[in-house]
């Protein structure tokens, strides 16, 4: 019934009540160069991928759309690179680095959130100054405790300086502060010990948060390059990135539509994560995360 | 920080909780309520600022210890460490080493390769940061109103941010490569007569990199920016539409005020960022750092002198790491400083 009221109440918006037929048409034609510049390249890779063998990629022959579009570059790559293993080692990394995060930082979120106990400003303060170093000024003396650990050229040296990360626990922390205390009295006084309360009221309250940490451990995890070059050596080990690089730089010549192809392949997960997960996305962005 | 703690609670419990009747209420009386506190709280505490809540005091200990062990053995003691071994010869791969001294130090200040990955840091901060500010601005303010398909248009412009670095990197390779896409279709439309050397050029390879910065950027930013777009009141636009001001006025006199503090932190950021940049250079200019390591950023050089498992030196490296983040907490402050006297 009151779906009714409300049609009759607003009525089908119609194209002359988002604004003036002139500024309108200016706003998609920018909303359409926008496109072109920020999906263009991208697109441009993924048609490529799936150019037939005897198509230009490159040069003034080179025509946008494939001819004969085939699947024969993403057969290649797969018969001729170890991709699988790229990706399995991604995805051992990546899922590591979820599981680890997850858990410690809602414990310490949580800790942090509750009052009453010694010590939590020293906490606080050592938290905050492990954020105060980018990875890059420190990561020749991670580099030398990896080492020391006999972790080089082990996918357990990719994954652990990233183990728990301390924004993660402030993510975490602000979430549990954000639940109402008198629901937590209520709980209290039907009797829900402290591992209850925070087991059945406080993880499934938080479970923005915990999708928002989820997305970014994730995302730096599979797109991670720079230290999983310093710490792998040998191509078994490699995750998806470094093979990628590797195999655009080798001297082998390989396919370009190969490469183009492994691209494709290595954003498939993140984008898919992407459409089911979309607003969660966005709030990480506003979370305080740092990104360039 | 002022949270009431757990014993002072009851006062304040809703009415359907408080069924037990208002002597409930006491943490002094038994009951359920009790046996309820006493799973967390000692019972009533002396410290009314609520320390010593918890019987066992190292409950909370045992909860943070993973997070203090991650703060600690890979945030503070790799810095700290990293000031010790900048004072020594270490190698990468181990062995023995001596004490140096400052000569990693006087090293580094007579090295013209780090005098150029400082430049090339600093000169990318210098572009970015400015465009990073605007340009998501813009988009966002594009992507603000609810057209027909926005939502379409929002999560494309973001797809750049999901890549990975090496993927946009590869992708742009092939750009702008001289049998590329770019130089394609500018020979095509007769703008140039020979390819413009975006990938051999040190300069160009510089520029692009940056570009590739900025469009990975945009979308990441102008999400960041819808947030705080949605704060400035629309009256303000309306007052100022009917006074007759045009959009960009309206831009400069009613957004930019509006979103200021956003712009302030978003300049923060990408001039951190920009100091860390290592995979763009290194998609575009190869693993080299561009021809003869011209296009080297202070990350790179870092990874090159300090890392690498033949010719490392550690020692250096760390030196030049130490370098790195005093460049980083000068600009912090700068930025504090700009954001402290921008806001009185």
């Amino acid at each position: 019934m009151t779906t009714a009221v409300d049609k009759r109440r607003r009525p089908m918006p119609r194209w002359r009540d988002y604004g003036r037929p002139r500024e309108l048409v200016l706003r998609y034609l920018l909303l359409l160069f926008a496109l072109f510049i920020t999906v263009g390249p991208l697109l441009w890779q993924l048609l490529s991928s799936l150019k037939g063998a005897g198509e230009d990629v490159f040069g003034s022959g080179a025509s946008l759309f494939p001819h004969h579009p085939s699947l024969r570059a993403y057969r290649e790559v797969f018969a001729q690179v170890p991709v699988w293993t790229y990706i399995r080692n991604s995805v051992i990394v990546a899922l590591l680095s979820i599981t680890s995060q997850l858990v410690f930082s809602t414990m310490a979120g949580y800790m942090l959130s509750k009052p009453g106990w010694k010590g939590r400003k020293l906490v606080w303060i050592v938290l905050l100054a492990s954020m105060m170093f980018p990875f890059e000024s420190i990561m020749v003396s991670l580099f030398l405790s990896i080492r020391d650990m006999g972790l080089v050229d082990n996918l357990a040296g990719v994954w652990l300086p990233g183990f728990v990360a301390a924004i993660n626990v402030l993510i975490m922390r602000a979430a549990f502060l954000a639940v109402p205390r008198e629901i937590e009295d209520a709980a209290m006084l039907d009797g829900a010990g402290e591992w209850k309360r925070f087991r059945h009221l406080y993880l499934p309250s938080a479970y923005g948060a915990i999708l928002v940490v989820t997305i970014n451990t994730f995302i730096s995890a599979w797109d991670d390059f720079l230290w999983p070059l310093i710490v792998l050596r040998t191509e078994g080990h490699f995750t998806l990135t470094l093979g990628l690089a590797r195999l655009q730089s080798s001297s082998f010549g390989y396919d370009q539509r190969m490469v183009m192809a492994g691209s494709v392949i290595s954003v498939i997960p993140v984008l898919v994560l992407f459409v089911i997960t979309q607003r969660w996305f966005y709030k990480g962005v506003s979370s305080g995360a740092v990104k360039l | 920080m002022t949270q009431p703690t757990v014993h002072q609670v009851p006062v304040t419990a809703p009415p359907g909780a408080g069924a037990r009747g208002p002597g409930a209420s006491s943490p002094a009386s038994p009951g359920p309520l009790r046996r309820a506190l006493r799973s967390v709280t000692p019972g009533p505490s002396a410290d009314a600022g609520g320390a010593a809540l918890y019987r066992r005091w190292w409950l909370p200990w045992l909860w943070m210890t993973p997070a203090i062990v991650g703060a600690t053995v890979f945030g503070v003691f790799p810095f700290l460490n990293t000031v010790v071994v900048s004072f020594t010869d270490a190698k990468p791969l181990g062995g023995a080493y001596d004490v140096v001294g400052l000569a990693n130090y006087r090293r580094m200040l007579g090295d013209p390769d780090f005098w150029l990955a400082t430049r090339n840091s600093l000169l990318y901060a210098l572009i970015v940061v400015p465009l990073m500010v605007l340009l998501p601005l813009l988009l966002a303010i594009l992507v603000e109103k609810n057209l027909p398909g926005i939502g379409f248009f929002r999560s494309a412009f973001y797809t750049p941010v999901l890549a990975s670095s090496v993927v946009v990197g590869l992708s742009w390779q092939w750009l702008l490569s001289d049998q590329g896409l770019v130089n394609t279709w500018l020979l095509k439309a007769h703008i140039i007569r020979e390819a413009i050397p975006f990938l051999s050029d040190s300069w160009l390879i510089l520029l692009s990199a940056m570009g590739l910065t900025l469009w990975k950027g945009l979308g990441w930013y102008m999400i960041f920016y819808l947030a705080a777009l949605g704060n400035v009141p629309r009256e303000l636009h309306e007052a100022a539409a009917v006074d007759g001001a045009g959009a960009v006025r309206r831009f400069w006199n009613v957004t930019v005020p509006g979103v200021r503090q956003s712009m302030m932190l978003v300049g923060t950021l990408t001039g951190i960022g920009s100091l860390r940049v290592f995979t763009e250079i290194y998609m575009l200019g190869g693993s080299t750092g561009g021809p003869g390591g011209a296009d080297r950023t202070l990350p790179f050089y870092i990874r090159d002198v300090g890392l690498d498992p033949l010719t490392g030196n550690a020692g250096y490296g760390a030196a030049v790491s130490v370098a790195l983040f005093a460049l980083t907490l000068g600009l912090t402050l700068l930025a504090q400083r700009l954001t402290k006297e921008d806001e009185s």
